[in-house]
């Protein structure tokens, strides 16, 4: 069944309507119900096409967060071959709100990181909706270290609502975590592309998406904070997030105008989740082009375009 | 009429205004309520005679007392676009900034300057709660890349005091961006061999604690710093629970292997002498050299003993 989302609800009429309509005509063969359901299917194209093209910051979190969207898992399923999952940070535990390790991606062997946010209830809770607890990020720097290692480029796959909120996870050092696998990131002498497939929520995207070059995904959103913290702390009414999202400049095509963006990946008509194919295969394509783009160069010219990526990024505003 | 207007009220006025006892003269501890001479204040760096309570402290007040005889010259910083997000929420953040500086005097939110410290040349940075919670924007970036440059090139340790509410939210991504931006700074000191030494202050939270404020060579913080990324009543409502007492506190984070050490403020300078001459391999400080104070050279060993 199709998860609609808030803003979508005149479209799940239409579609409901039309999938009701010819339910009833596989009951009673007599009915000619298809030129009825052709017809609203042609008006549920026109207001899927009209609600996405200018979505709002807003509904692009919404779409961003998507329960239907194509998680990292998924993306790990169908783009790489040879998957062999590596697991906890040889200190405490292994985080399940992060997967990664070995894996060949087109024949090239690399290593694969990123925050997987469960598909049903059950795994939702087992990766803990992809918020990752020191472990995680510790893991995480791990699997990076083996990579330079071993010279494989580092790929990674950003969705986190943002780095889990725990006592534990606190008295374990959360931060610490975070600040070594950004340093992680910014030491390797291999590449590293970083595709933001979902929700890039705050310190705990950026300890993985501090990259060679970061991708986004059409509808994918990437911020300092979530826009309701922001509402609740900016305009003291976390019902403001509408606001509060559109100030905040969180969406794709504003991050690429900012230089944080470097790709944006689009999606097929109404999310990624509409056509999950699609968006796999486009999301493949864009790494394979990134991988492509870092091929003969050395370990410290890679390094020093990544750090001189950050150093400079800040110095283009948005157009008035 | 006019004798009046024109002489007699401004003569009354004048003498009243003169007589007018400063506003500030007293502080109240905000800990244990204690009313604090301002004088005697400022002289135990904003530290409540009472409580021990350590109160916020401007970064220009904390270089007098760090630096040699409180001297300092400041180290340039490079101006950020301004408000690159064009960020309205009920204020415009322009007016926000501009109603920072009035208050404070101060440009931003970060003050980077060069000096000696018990005779080694250092540059130090000090985060300033009082501007805009001591976010951390480019400005704040900036600061801490043009500190870090300056110690690279003078081949000095690098000193900061972290004091931030987190990051920028008027900045949005930009000022995400400063984690791995400050990052690339912190790097450069290390690269270089020099001691990057971090005093983490009440507060420190946030994306400052996630990036150049935990990765330190070594990590000090003042008593009773609060010190977290996720902030106790955002955890509270997450778990649905009480917190401990002290939690993400100075001490609790010492306690959980976080910190090297928690010294209070009147003792962090005699600290940090000690601390940079044994990294950079001098001998111990000639105790002639002036200082805005004498610390016992026993007291930060003792504290030592303790943990």
């Amino acid at each position: 069944m199709t998860h609609y989302l808030e803003f979508e609800k005149s479209l799940a009429e239409i579609e409901g309507k039309a999938e009701e309509l010819r339910a009833m005509a596989r009951d009673n063969s007599e009915m000619d119900v298809e030129k009825e359901a052709s017809a609203l299917d042609k008006k549920a194209a026109d207001l899927l096409n009209s609600l996405y093209s200018g979505l709002s910051a807003w509904r692009k979190c919404q779409v961003a967060r998507h329960p239907d969207r194509p998680h990292c898992k998924d993306y790990i399923d169908a783009l790489f071959t040879d998957y062999t999952p590596l697991a906890g940070d040889r200190n405490f535990a292994d985080d399940h709100a992060v997967m990664g390790g070995l894996a060949r991606f087109k024949g090239r062997a690399v290593v694969v990181i990123g925050q997987e946010k469960g598909s049903d209830t059950k795994t939702r809770i087992e990766r803990n909706f992809g918020m990752a607890r020191p472990e995680g990020y510790r893991k995480a720097i791990r699997l990076m270290a083996l990579a330079d290692r071993f010279g494989l480029p580092v790929v990674t796959l950003v969705d986190t609502p943002g780095a889990y909120p725990g006592k534990g996870a606190e008295e374990r050092g959360q931060s610490e975590a975070i600040a070594r696998s950004t340093e992680k990131c910014l030491q390797l002498r291999v590449p590293v592309v970083s595709v933001i497939i979902g929700e890039g929520g705050s310190g705990g995207a950026v300890a993985f998406a501090t990259a060679n070059q970061v991708a986004m995904l059409e509808h994918s959103i990437y911020s300092v904070i979530t826009p309701e913290g922001c509402a609740s702390i900016l305009w003291k009414d976390a019902n403001r997030m509408v606001e509060a999202a559109e100030a905040l400049r969180l969406t794709a095509q504003h991050l690429k105008e900012l230089g944080v963006c470097d790709r944006i990946i689009p999606e097929p008509l109404g999310g990624a989740h509409r056509d999950p194919q699609a968006t796999l295969r486009a999301v493949g394509k864009a790494i394979e082009e990134m991988l492509a783009d870092h091929d003969g160069k050395s370990g410290d010219t890679i390094r020093a375009e990544r750090r001189r990526k950050y150093l400079n990024i800040g110095s283009q505003g948005l157009a008035a | 009429m006019n004798w009046i207007t024109n002489y007699v009220r401004p003569t009354i006025n004048s003498i009243f205004s003169r007589r007018e006892v400063p506003e500030n003269l007293w502080t109240k501890c905000s800990e244990c309520g204690t009313m604090l001479f301002h004088r005697e204040l400022a002289e135990a760096l904003n530290v409540c005679s009472n409580c021990n309570h350590h109160m916020p402290i401007t970064p220009r007040a904390r270089f007098d007392a760090l630096f040699d005889g409180g001297v300092f010259t400041e180290v340039k910083v490079a101006e950020p676009i301004a408000d690159p997000l064009h960020f309205r929420d009920s204020k415009k953040y322009t007016d926000r900034l501009r109603d920072a500086r009035k208050q404070t005097g101060e440009k931003e939110a970060m003050l980077v300057a060069e000096g000696s410290l018990g005779g080694t040349p250092i540059v130090a940075a000090a985060q300033d709660f009082s501007f805009m919670a001591g976010s951390m924007g480019m400005y704040v970036g900036n600061a801490i890349i043009a500190a870090a440059e300056r110690a690279v090139k003078l081949k000095r340790p690098l000193i900061l005091f972290s004091a931030a509410g987190g990051a920028r939210m008027q900045e949005g991504i930009l000022s995400l961006m400063q984690m791995p931006r400050t990052t690339v700074a912190v790097e450069m000191v290390k690269e270089a061999g020099l001691p990057y030494l971090v005093i983490l202050t009440h507060p420190t939270t946030g994306g400052v604690t996630a990036s150049y404020a935990m990765l330190g060579d070594v990590h000090l913080a003042e008593p009773n710093a609060l010190i977290c990324f996720a902030g106790p009543r955002v955890i509270e409502q997450t778990i649905r629970e009480k917190l401990p007492e002290g939690f993400q506190r100075a001490e609790y984070l010492l306690d959980h292997g976080m910190l090297d050490r928690v010294t209070p403020r009147g003792q962090m300078r005699a600290e940090l002498i000690s601390i940079t001459r044994l990294l950079l391999n001098l001998p111990p400080e000639t105790p002639a050299l002036p200082g805005p104070e004498t610390a016992e050279p026993e007291a930060p060993a003792k504290e030592a003993q303790k943990n």
